[in-house]
């Protein structure tokens, strides 16, 4: 098939960054296309620096094409020049591996991690040449797929996107390699029953693919959700796939490192998947149960060979919250110690947990490039903490922090949520009085620390705890903002970040929408709302206007609490997580009642692991040391200033020591 | 010890920028596992001077590169050892042990050589251009610097120029641009001339000094394949 390369290259001299859109990364493939292998382009809709890094869409790439049946190749939104310049040369959407057009494959499959980037989806389907709508495309279209996080509410995109696959990708995309492949051969030999249908309905028959043209959702009187049936041989709720061993996926094997910068521009090795913490405000958390941790070996091997492939100089030890690996000492002084590294490897820690032990371990690991460490203790009071079941304690806080400020990081950063469930002004009040104490506590080694707080509103997600609330209004948020701001005004070394409310209303708009949302989003789109998770981009009014001539508003989709009897629009799919798990868990939260992580205490049945068959795979019968949660230490002490603090950072650094000199 | 690299910047790879190219040199370095000398501190890297910053979408067979090592190496390994470990269209031309004591490739080049394709310009109309351009007192252009337009006089750097005949449906252009007191861009010479710039390649970068002059680092040899290889 002809490469458009003659034609993209003229306009690189006229865009920001051209070589975002010329490939030759290491480790990128170019595969042979041909009859017999269903062609797949991956697609992240946002731009390539943001895209290329994705995990889940390496994985799958290099899973599709290890097999003999499929190729796969990968593009990413074009920025704004990019886009102008295209559609003004009639360049279509293309691959960056072999500049192949788009609707040359077979499927467009998208990587969906943000509700802001639906619009961007719509328009690459667009820019492809292929109908935005999965109504308008016949059985010589691509099919457009899409996974990741925001697939767990597919409705708001279900006009768009032909299948969703909800869960784990490694498995389900062979899957529907074998069923695009074996229509396909039907098609080439004349068959009148290999339809666009009879493809949608077999693919609705696929573990984990949800297929929206084969359910069809009915509204009441009162204009809400009432029901969603699906079609005669249709199952009637989607389950989730789950891979049950991470060991058998050891994936990327290689990495794609890019030739310009990116973010989390490192070596990323996955050492668990899934979490059990149980902090009910994380959709990533409830999702992704149960925990399976790839084994320790495994993760050294990845670390070594991946470095040794890439010339990265810093590995990222990714999940959800990676001090709870088990033996993460050992794994970690195993590279670190690795003569072949020579001392100049750093490896870091995403979501570090809140205590002096990750302090010491990060103390540990990152001999070098030592900028700054960030927490995320999400609530300002103890009780707010309980209601969200983040269970830290203060005195967890300041000994991270006092332990970060005595061992030479200069700048801490804070991670908190406003707009929570049952919060007060206190609770707000609380965040600055937190990083303010910790201002303090760093003047004590030095005179010029910074503490940066981080504050976002919170969006309540699908199959959460929380899918019930009531997101709080974009004028509330910025109320809450300005009391944060008013307060922490003048404070030297404290520096207060904030999410634009507005934003946080769009997100609530379309994480929890049903599907009446889709006609939102093409307005947005067809009005020019690209990049709308790019401040300079994001413009409320398109949305306010959309939302208003679609009869929809901000009260009755985002603002209002949902009872216990209302049909949720993702009640038909399913992430293992059992309805009365959650309300059970929400009604919890409302009496402040936290729950210890169930890795190592008795089951609360949220209907993960049962589901599955399988337990959490730990390596570990004994919960890591340090911590307040889930390692038996008295939460009733929660809400107590620490007259001095727990662990001392020296004793830490000694017990590593002895650990890697053993 | 410190060693010098000449390398090629040729095909794709020309939309890199010149960040990008010292990223993918630290990598192929960490990788060819060469004893590499590091910076001190609490952010060490390792020590590494590019020379003149080469425009992103230009070519060029005249890029260099000085690496500080804490050990010995035999340079003439470097050549084999680089070519596989940088991305396509990055090439090792040559390397050599430097001698103590010489000066930083930015402080010591004095002007580069460029072979610039002029589509849509026939040569005697590129001939006309070059006397016009040659011809003028002075030579005004106006840049962006910091946010904000600033305009001054090319001339003095526009050392030479000579059309290298019919090319395509355009021609060839050859330009000699000096590098004081600033590095003139083929996109500015093209702009004075006004013509529109096709394919820029820097083919020399050159150090002038008591009527003499030479490259930092030759390689007739391997220029000629390299140019081969890349039409």
């Amino acid at each position: 098939m002809t490469s458009l390369w003659p034609r993209i290259e003229p306009l690189l001299a006229h865009v920001t960054k051209p070589a975002r859109y010329i490939g030759g990364e290491l480790g990128a493939v170019t595969p042979e296309h041909g009859p017999g292998r269903v062609a797949w382009l991956l697609l992240y809709p946002d731009t390539y620096e943001i895209g290329l890094p994705n995990q889940g869409l390496q994985i799958l790439y290099e899973i599709l094409n290890e097999r003999a049946d499929a190729v796969a190749e990968r593009s990413y939104a074009p920025w704004t020049d990019m886009e102008a310049a295209m559609r003004a040369a009639e360049v279509p959407l293309f691959s960056v591996e072999t500049s192949r057009p788009a609707a040359d494959f077979d499927i467009l499959a998208f990587n969906l991690s943000a509700e802001l980037t639906y619009t961007n989806v719509l328009n690459l389907v667009d820019l492809a040449g292929v109908a935005v709508r999965s109504s308008g495309r016949s059985a010589t279209d691509p099919l457009v797929i899409a996974g990741g996080h925001c697939a767990f509410n597919p409705e708001p995109m279900a006009d768009f996107v032909d299948a969703f696959v909800l869960g784990d990708g490694e498995e389900a995309v062979g899957d529907i390699t074998d069923v695009v492949s074996r229509w396909q051969s039907q098609r080439a030999a004349g068959d009148d029953a290999a339809t666009r249908e009879a493809l949608l309905s077999a693919l609705a028959n696929i573990s984990g693919v949800y297929v929206p043209w084969a359910y069809e959702p009915s509204y009441g009187k009162d204009g809400r959700l009432s029901a969603v049936s699906a079609r005669a041989g249709i199952p009637e709720k989607v389950e989730k796939r789950t891979i049950t061993d991470l060991g058998a996926w050891p994936y990327p094997k290689k990495q794609l490192v890019p030739l310009i910068e990116v973010v989390h521009d490192r070596l990323n090795v996955e050492v668990f998947r899934g979490c059990t913490r149980g902090c009910r405000f994380c959709q990533a958390g409830m999702i992704t149960r149960p925990v399976r941790e790839r084994p320790a070996a495994q993760v050294e091997r990845m670390v070594r060979d991946g470095l040794d492939r890439t010339g990265y100089d810093e590995v990222t030890l990714t999940s959800l919250s990676s001090a709870d690996f088990s033996g993460i000492e050992d794994t970690v002084s195993s590279i670190i110690n690795d003569p072949e590294c020579s001392g100049q490897v750093s490896v870091s820690l995403p979501s570090l947990r809140v205590d002096a032990f990750t302090v010491g371990l990060a103390a540990e690991i990152q001999k070098v490039r030592r900028t700054g460490l960030t927490f995320a203790p999400e609530g300002g009071t103890w009780r707010m903490r309980q209601v969200i079941n983040k269970l830290i304690r203060e005195e967890d806080l300041y000994s991270a922090v006092d332990s970060a400020f005595s061992q030479g990081w200069r700048r801490v950063k804070l991670y908190f949520l406003i707009g929570l469930p049952t919060e007060t002004d206190e609770d707000v009040l609380g965040i600055a009085a937190l990083a303010k104490s910790c201002v303090e506590i760093g003047r004590r080694y030095h005179p010029n620390v910074t503490v940066t707080a981080s504050v976002g509103g919170f969006v309540p997600k699908a199959h959460t705890p929380f899918q019930w609330f009531g997101q709080n209004t974009m004028e509330e948020l910025r109320r809450k903002v300005n009391l944060l701001k008013d307060t922490v005004r003048g404070v030297r070394g404290l520096t207060l970040r904030w999410h634009d409310p507005q934003a946080t209303a769009v997100e609530g708009l379309v994480s929890r929408g049903d599907r009446r949302m889709g006609a939102v989003i093409e307005s947005v789109w067809r009005a020019g709302g690209t990049f709308q998770e790019w401040s300079e981009h994001f413009d409320l009014a398109l949305w306010s206007e959309a939302l208003e001539a679609s009869g929809l508003t901000f009260h009755e989709s985002v603002y209002r609490h949902r009872d216990e009897q209302e049909v949720l629009p993702w009640d038909h799919v399913s992430a293992g997580l059992h309805r009365d798990f959650l309300w059970q868990d929400w009604q919890e939260a409302l009496a402040e009642h936290g729950l210890e992580d169930c890795r190592w205490t008795p089951c609360y049945d949220c209907g993960a692991c049962t589901g599955l068959g399988v337990e959490h795979v730990v390596a570990s019968s004994v919960a890591p040391a340090g911590g307040s949660q889930g390692t038996g230490q008295d939460l009733d002490s929660g809400g107590m200033v620490p007259v001095r603090f727990l662990a001392t950072p020296k004793a830490v650094l000694a017990g590593a020591a002895a650990e890697a000199a053993r | 010890m410190k060693i010098r690299i000449r390398f090629a910047k040729l095909g794709r790879v020309r939309w890199t920028s010149h960040r990008d190219v010292a990223r993918m040199w630290e990598r192929a370095l960490r990788r060819a596992r060469l004893p590499l000398a590091y910076t001190e501190g609490f952010s060490p890297r390792p020590k590494l001077s590019f020379g003149l910053a080469l425009p992103t979408g230009c070519e060029s067979s005249a890029e260099y590169l000085d690496v500080a090592l804490s050990e010995m190496v035999e340079p003439a390994d470097l050549t084999a050892t680089f070519s596989s470990l940088l991305p396509d269209g990055v090439d090792v031309l040559a390397a050599q042990v430097l001698p103590a004591g010489m000066g930083s490739l930015q402080e010591e080049v004095t002007s580069c050589r460029w072979e610039i394709d002029v589509p849509q310009l026939g040569p005697d109309a590129l001939t006309e251009a070059i006397a016009r351009v040659l011809g003028a007192e002075t030579l005004s252009v106006t840049r962006e610097r910091k946010g904000r337009p600033v305009t001054d006089d090319m001339r003095p750097s526009v050392l030479a120029l000579s059309s290298a005949g019919p090319l395509g449906t355009g021609s060839g252009l050859v330009a000699e641009l000096g590098t004081r007191p600033r590095g003139v861009r083929p996109s500015e010479l093209a702009q004075v001339m006004g013509v529109e710039l096709g394919r820029a390649r820097r083919t020399n970068q050159w150090i002038e000094r008591d009527g003499s002059r030479w490259e930092p680092l030759a390689t007739p040899a391997a220029d000629a394949a390299v140019w081969e290889r890349a039409s």
